[in-house]
């Protein structure tokens, strides 16, 4: 894992729409295709929202990585909150606690290619996701 | 917080959403437009979301929820622009956003609205072709 990353906290709407901007402007910096970017920032979004609004606030970590063969972003999104206590379930398409479509986490994971969620009932939840250069 | 202005064109309402919206933001417009309709009888509203680059759930299901209330409110809406890349993503997101209608541009949305109220109201077209002859006959 090499080069920079960047720490934005989340604690309210406008925090994720800078979660988007930050996680855009390094998709391009990486020279991840349109489509691509158009994924990560979305998925970044879902997350980004997640954390707020079921993890009470976090702070999210974006990163440049690099392997033998190419470059990618790497985002990391923690919080303190309840964490999940059905992670099967959590994943399911359509399945919410909180009024919303049930498609955050679920469609997050479909958006990117690498996903790993950390998550202990009262310890709260971290999700590291990874989308790699074709 | 910003705020998306709504604009009244003939009998439609045009909206172009041009920033990053936060989630209050979409809200708003929601409310908004409803009570634009409510205040303006338009039947027809247009979205153009050429100017984004993402839509994710949130914004998705807003636009689901502003199509619907409009429906309630007798006015049909169309949402215009999407990119290629958040058609894709959108998709795979598992949003493919039923229930909305959608089209390329802001023309052939106008298009769709017409041709959307002259199906459900066959004699509209002719009574107004009467009325405007009507109104260029008269002195």
């Amino acid at each position: 894992m090499s080069g920079e990353s960047q720490r934005l906290p989340v604690s309210t709407d406008q925090d994720v729409v800078r979660v988007r901007q930050l996680v855009r402007t390094l998709s391009v910096a990486v020279k991840l295709s349109l489509v691509d970017q158009t994924k990560l920032v979305t998925a970044a979004s879902e997350l980004a929202r997640n954390t707020l609004v079921y993890g009470g606030g976090g702070e999210v970590v974006v990163a440049r990585v690099q392997n033998e063969r190419r470059a990618g972003i790497r985002i990391v999104f923690a919080d303190q909150g309840p964490g999940i206590a059905d992670l099967e379930l959590a994943l399911t398409d359509g399945y919410t606690t909180g009024g919303g479509l049930g498609l955050g986490l679920s469609g997050a994971r479909r958006l990117v290619d690498e996903f790993e969620i950390d998550t202990e009932p009262g310890k709260g939840t971290t999700i590291t996701v990874t989308k790699w250069c074709r | 917080m910003e705020r998306v202005p709504v604009l009244k064109i003939g009998d439609i309402l045009l909206v172009s959403i041009q920033i990053d919206m936060e989630d209050q933001v979409a809200l708003q417009l929601q409310e908004d437009l409803a009570e634009r309709i409510v205040a303006t009888g338009c039947h027809g509203v247009i979205i153009d979301i050429s100017a984004l680059d993402i839509v994710d759930s949130f914004v998705g299901r807003t636009l689901a929820t502003i199509a619907s209330v409009s429906r309630v409110l007798d006015a049909e809406t169309v949402v215009v622009g999407m990119r290629p890349a958040v058609a894709i993503t959108l998709v795979e997101l598992g949003l493919s956003l039923p229930g909305i209608r959608t089209a390329l541009n802001v023309e052939l949305g106008i298009e769709m609205l017409a041709r959307a109220r002259q199906e459900s109201n066959p004699d509209l077209d002719d009574d107004e072709d009467e009325a405007d002859a009507a109104a260029v006959s008269t002195p």
